[in-house]
């Protein structure tokens, strides 16, 4: 109840301190009003148990343990169904009379616009400053892991999707929870419904959290980083920035400018390409050190000297930053995936194990290695948290790379909130019901809170965004559990099937 | 047995006058008519997760408006003539498209209107003839 309190005052001294609005000083009032609600929350859901001395959050416990059972529960689906994905993403068995409808590939690229960003760059070098460079092997291991768990959760949100009367398709946990466990009895049918209202609140939560206020301050903190750091004329006018993210946000959920979300989900492929050239061209500029480096991931993932927490420490802190990199077990990732046209969902979820891989087993590798090999992750260097880390690293080898890089941020940041916009509102329409009313007040509270992320400090942001994306865990992992056989049945008749070579292929290749 | 002829339009001029130029060969031959309408589309753009949720809707949109405004029309005019026609729409990659349905539908010349495309355009996009001259398994007339 306390907490509870807290939470309710600190929001009371928020609006007060905006109604306000000094001249000076505004970022500062924003960080002290919420701060103490954003520890409260992160306190909660971070709880965790002791073991031989060492703190472990009972979430991500929670996260790897469903990974590593889903894994193999379906007998390394990660790995078995790894080229008929690409298969599927490739177009091979493309219906030609539904031509038109969202294809495979469309859904893939959509749900990686949502999670390739801000986690990618400012997540892996936390990982890496906190973890040292051994919290990269416990990352990629997540990853792997975490395919399994998408491939879950897509497969569920695909079949139990709705088709609503306007004609537009939605999907994802609040409606899997609620109809997938409604078959199993009415018993069930009540706890599918308590868990769909708690995932859909710790969703409204993250879309403001990691899906908003980290992407806000993260890009503004680039920002400032590229105009001259502490002396930026920026550097005290978060509010101002976030004001202007705000006003273009609006355009496109409340103005309906659908033009400037569809320029942006061009730019942020092509942007990640280059990141991704240049973070391998790096790798291979330093070709000598990266035999050094994978040492260091190696023996860094299993020694870890004067890492605090130690072994388990670092595990901890490459997990949390894949998880939070990748969303597997999260749910979010059903929502994005559910539009796809299909009439057998484990094909989703199939084509759903390429996003943790490319995000954390690809591009964040890339990035964790180009960090260890310019030696910027090393303590002593300090170059600053988050996307500065990764910023240094990157200007080391490209003088000029801090810019590109503070476009591709500030894009991936707005690609990354224009996509929670929509998990969020899904999930509080869900919960408030549809309409014109409960759709605009939450699109001005998604507004307000870009403002607020951009004048906050990065740790109580993360704290507070990674605090909100892991609650959703518990809700949608429970209710996987529960829904595991009828992901197995779908995906057993499903792979008889191509097996026996009874699926239409309509690209010879 | 008479023949299949499929005409390519896009609701430009250049597309009246290839329709022009197939009735007259339908008159003469009693050949079927399939008047095509391709709606561009590729299977691998990248869209917002909106867009996704709302493209089914969109879909049958951009078929009935197409069939109302361009294709209808036209199958109507040459049904009030005489003449056997079908409309059809589909969405895809024009050339390509074409040339598939063109195979199921047992066409024997796909008939298009010239398109007045600048070099430069033609370079850049390619042209919708000359992809499908080089690619089609069946005749394919350009009309000037």
């Amino acid at each position: 109840m306390s907490k509870l309190r807290v939470g309710i005052t600190t929001l009371v001294s928020l609006f007060a301190s905006f109604s306000v609005f000094a001249e000076t000083g505004i970022d500062e009032k924003i960080n002290l009003a919420v701060k103490p609600f954003a520890d409260a929350v992160a306190g909660f859901v971070f709880s965790s148990f002791s073991v031989a001395g060492v703190p472990i959050p009972f979430v991500l416990v929670w996260l790897i343990v469903a990974a590593t059972i889903f894994t193999f529960y379906f007998k390394f689906i990660n790995l078995r169904a790894f080229k008929h994905g690409f298969e599927l993403v490739r177009g091979d068995y493309h219906d030609p009379e539904a031509a038109g409808e969202v294809t495979h590939f469309q859904a893939l690229a959509t749900a990686l616009s949502g999670t390739v960003g801000l986690g990618n760059i400012a997540g892996v070098a936390v990982a890496v400053s906190l973890g040292g460079p051994g919290a990269t092997f416990w990352m990629i291991l997540a990853g792997f892991l975490g395919m399994s768990s998408k491939f879950t959760e897509c497969t569920l949100g695909v079949k139990y999707r709705n088709e609503l009367p306007d004609g537009t398709v939605s999907g994802g946990p609040m409606y899997y929870l609620t109809k997938g466990l409604a078959e199993k009895g009415v018993g069930f049918a009540k706890f599918g419904k308590v868990l769909a209202v708690l995932f859909a609140i710790f969703c409204v939560g993250g879309s403001f959290g990691g899906g908003n206020m980290f992407q806000a301050n993260q890009s503004f903190a680039q920002l400032v980083n590229v105009t001259g750091g502490d002396a930026s004329w920026l550097a005290d006018k978060g509010w101002l920035f976030g004001l202007i993210v705000a006003g273009l946000v609006g355009l496109v959920i409340m103005g309906g400018i659908k033009g400037i979300a569809r320029v942006t989900s061009k730019i942020v492929p092509f942007m990640a390409v280059v990141y991704v050239t240049a973070g391998v061209a790096i790798i291979l500029m330093n070709y000598s050190l990266v035999p050094s480096a994978i040492g260091a991931i190696i023996d860094g993932a299993f020694t870890a000297e004067g890492i605090s927490g130690g072994v388990i420490g670092v595990l901890f802190q490459g997990f949390k930053r894949a998880a939070f990199s990748n969303e597997a077990g999260v749910g979010s990732a059903a929502i994005a995936h559910s539009a796809v046209q299909t009439n057998r969902p484990v094909t989703e979820g199939f084509v759903a194990l390429y996003e943790p891989f490319v995000d954390t087993v690809v591009v964040c590798t890339i990035t964790a290695l180009v960090i260890i090999i310019t030696g910027t992750w090393d303590p002593s260097v300090d170059p600053g948290a988050g996307v500065q880390l990764t910023s240094t690293a990157f200007e080391s080898a490209f003088s000029w790379f801090p810019i590109v890089l503070t476009v591709a941020v500030i894009l991936f940041a707005f690609s990354t909130m224009i996509s929670w916009s929509y998990y969020g509102l899904k999930s509080w329409t869900f919960l408030f019901g549809e309409n014109k009313f409960t759709d605009a007040t939450y699109k001005l509270l998604f507004l307000f809170f870009v403002v607020v992320g951009s004048s906050m400090q990065l740790g109580a942001v993360i704290d507070f965004s990674d605090a909100m994306i892991f609650a959703m865990a518990f809700p949608n992992l429970l209710g996987c559990y529960f829904l595991l056989p009828v992901v197995k049945k779908e995906l057993n008749e499903y792979w008889d099937d191509y097996k026996a070579g009874r699926l239409v292929k309509t690209r010879v290749s | 047995m008479s023949s299949v002829l499929m005409v390519g339009v896009d609701g430009s001029t250049c597309g009246e006058r290839a329709v022009e130029f197939a009735a007259r060969r339908a008159k003469n031959s009693g050949a079927r008519l399939y008047i095509t309408y391709i709606i561009e589309w590729s299977p691998f753009t990248f869209s917002t997760a909106m867009e996704n949720a709302e493209r089914h809707q969109r879909r049958e949109e951009e078929i009935q408006r197409a069939h109302s405004e361009i294709v209808d029309p036209i199958v109507d005019r040459l049904k009030a003539e005489g003449l056997d026609a079908e409309g059809l729409v589909r969405h895809g990659h024009v050339a390509d498209t074409l040339n598939s349905l063109a195979k199921s539908k047992g066409v024997v010349n796909i008939i298009l209107g010239r398109q007045g495309t600048s070099k430069l355009k033609a370079h850049v996009f390619g042209s919708v003839g000359s992809r499908l001259v080089q690619s089609a398994e069946c005749a394919v007339t350009v009309v000037p």
